[in-house]
């Protein structure tokens, strides 16, 4: 009997860390990515946990690669934002395991890096790919897959370089890891 | 802004292993630095954007192991004073690593070897019973699985091309294939580490690596060149003239107006 007194004075506590919680996710679903602002970062799937620990908000972040100079920028702007909507004593923790792959892009975020004109990474990751296997990937603009890769790299650490061989569009195709 | 690994940043300060750590992150450091000064110097817009990539992605794997190498050696040093204020002979890349860049084909040559060595490097380190070297590790691998496409695709490309462009890359190869022995010579550092299953045995990874090189010199129509038993030991301070003159430039900010910041 005593443990359901407890939760019960307890449960009004936990459902308002609760509604915390989805508040800062909220913040940060308007959160642009620096280097693609359509994406928000929740949408590129890099925000590993929001937690509510006495007072003090910690978010979990995620490195797309280890040298993205995007980093540092994405975590000054994730505190902002909080700050912002009035949130403090805000801690950043970087996640490294398991290591960020662009599968877990959302689906949502993958509808809007099309729409930008980026091919979104496929579906899943292949592990095992020859060396020159490369994936096939659909234009953005007109959907064709008689694409070709110029380059492995592109403007960003995330992306690769395109062209379409039915439509003539160069694009930017986001990588997978 | 504090920014910190999910779980605590109090280690027992263990000299040995900060060592070890230290060997991979000059590595990744000198190379990514080499790499570098490519920017601007590219033969095309798209390898001087791949250089630069696969030197960001170096240079941020250098971060994440001195920053812990740092901590393990328990003295207060951070990244940038372990990357900007030690002299030559505390690095310990391993040479091949400081190798100048000469021409393109030369780079390519230099990153090829190395990349397949990271590859099977890191896919040992990321069962290491050092969970943060794991961590650092399998994020690593995913990277330089990227960059052992890059230049692997080089070497066909540039070996199976013209008279010229082969010539540019054998003509490397030959050069610093006597650098290949330190990859895979361990020391007693090397040792300790993998009987403490932080590290893999050395020699095991070079089977492996022989495989992944020869398939690839097969399709560029390269001869693989005769091995030399040749000392070297960068990793354990002692380099070729090279070094020096890459510190100098990549050091002259923080040695010039020391503590600088932008």
């Amino acid at each position: 009997m005593v443990n359901t007194v407890t939760v019960a004075e307890s449960q009004p506590a936990i459902e308002s860390l609760r509604a915390t919680e989805r508040d800062i996710w909220r913040v940060l679903e308007r959160v642009p990515d620096p280097e693609i602002p359509v994406l928000s970062v929740v949408d590129l799937g890099i925000i590993r946990h929001v937690r509510v620990e006495q007072g003090a908000i910690r978010v979990g972040v995620s490195p797309t690669y280890s040298g993205c100079p995007a980093t540092a920028v994405i975590r000054a702007l994730i505190e902002r934002a909080l700050r912002t909507e009035g949130f403090e004593a805000i801690r950043i923790d970087e996640v490294l395991s398991p290591p960020w792959t662009s599968d877990w892009i959302t689906a949502q975020g993958r509808g809007k890096l099309k729409a930008f004109g980026i091919a979104p990474p496929e579906e899943t990751v292949s592990r095992v790919r020859h060396l020159f296997a490369a994936p096939r990937v659909a234009c953005p603009r007109c959907d064709s897959t008689r694409t070709e890769r110029v380059s492995e790299f592109g403007s960003t650490p995330c992306k690769a370089h395109y062209r379409c061989l039915s439509c003539a569009e160069p694009f930017d195709h986001f990588k997978c890891i | 802004m504090s920014v910190a690994p999910a779980e605590s940043r109090t280690l027992a300060p263990d000299a040995q292993r900060s060592r070890y750590v230290l060997r991979l992150a000059d590595t990744s450091l000198i190379l990514g630095q080499r790499l570098a000064e490519w920017v601007g110097h590219s033969p095309a817009l798209e390898e001087d954007l791949g250089l630069a990539n696969l030197s960001l992605d170096l240079i941020g794997q250098a971060r994440l192991l001195l920053t812990y190498a740092g901590e393990l050696e328990g003295r207060g040093r951070d990244e940038d004073q372990l990357a900007f204020l030690r002299d030559g002979p505390d690095f310990f890349n391993v040479a091949l690593a400081e190798q100048p860049n000469g021409d393109f084909g030369r780079s390519i040559v230099r990153q090829f070897l190395l990349d397949a060595w990271q590859l099977e490097l890191y896919s040992g380190l990321q069962h290491s019973a050092d969970r943060r070297l794991a961590e650092i590790a399998a994020k690593a691998l995913k990277e330089t699985q990227y960059h052992y496409r890059y230049s692997a695709s080089w070497m066909i490309r540039l070996g199976d091309g013209t008279e010229e462009s082969h010539t540019r890359v054998q003509t490397p190869l030959d050069e610093l294939w006597r650098f290949t022995d330190e990859l895979f010579t361990s020391d007693a550092l090397d040792n300790e580490m993998a009987a403490l299953n932080v590290a893999p045995k050395l020699a095991e990874l070079r089977a492996r690596w022989l495989t992944r090189i020869d398939e690839a010199l097969h399709e560029a129509t390269l001869k693989r060149p005769k091995d030399v038993s040749y000392p070297w030991h960068g990793k354990r301070g002692q380099h070729s003239e090279h070094l020096g003159y890459l510190l100098a430039e990549m050091q002259f900010m923080q040695r010039a107006y020391p503590g600088s910041q932008w």
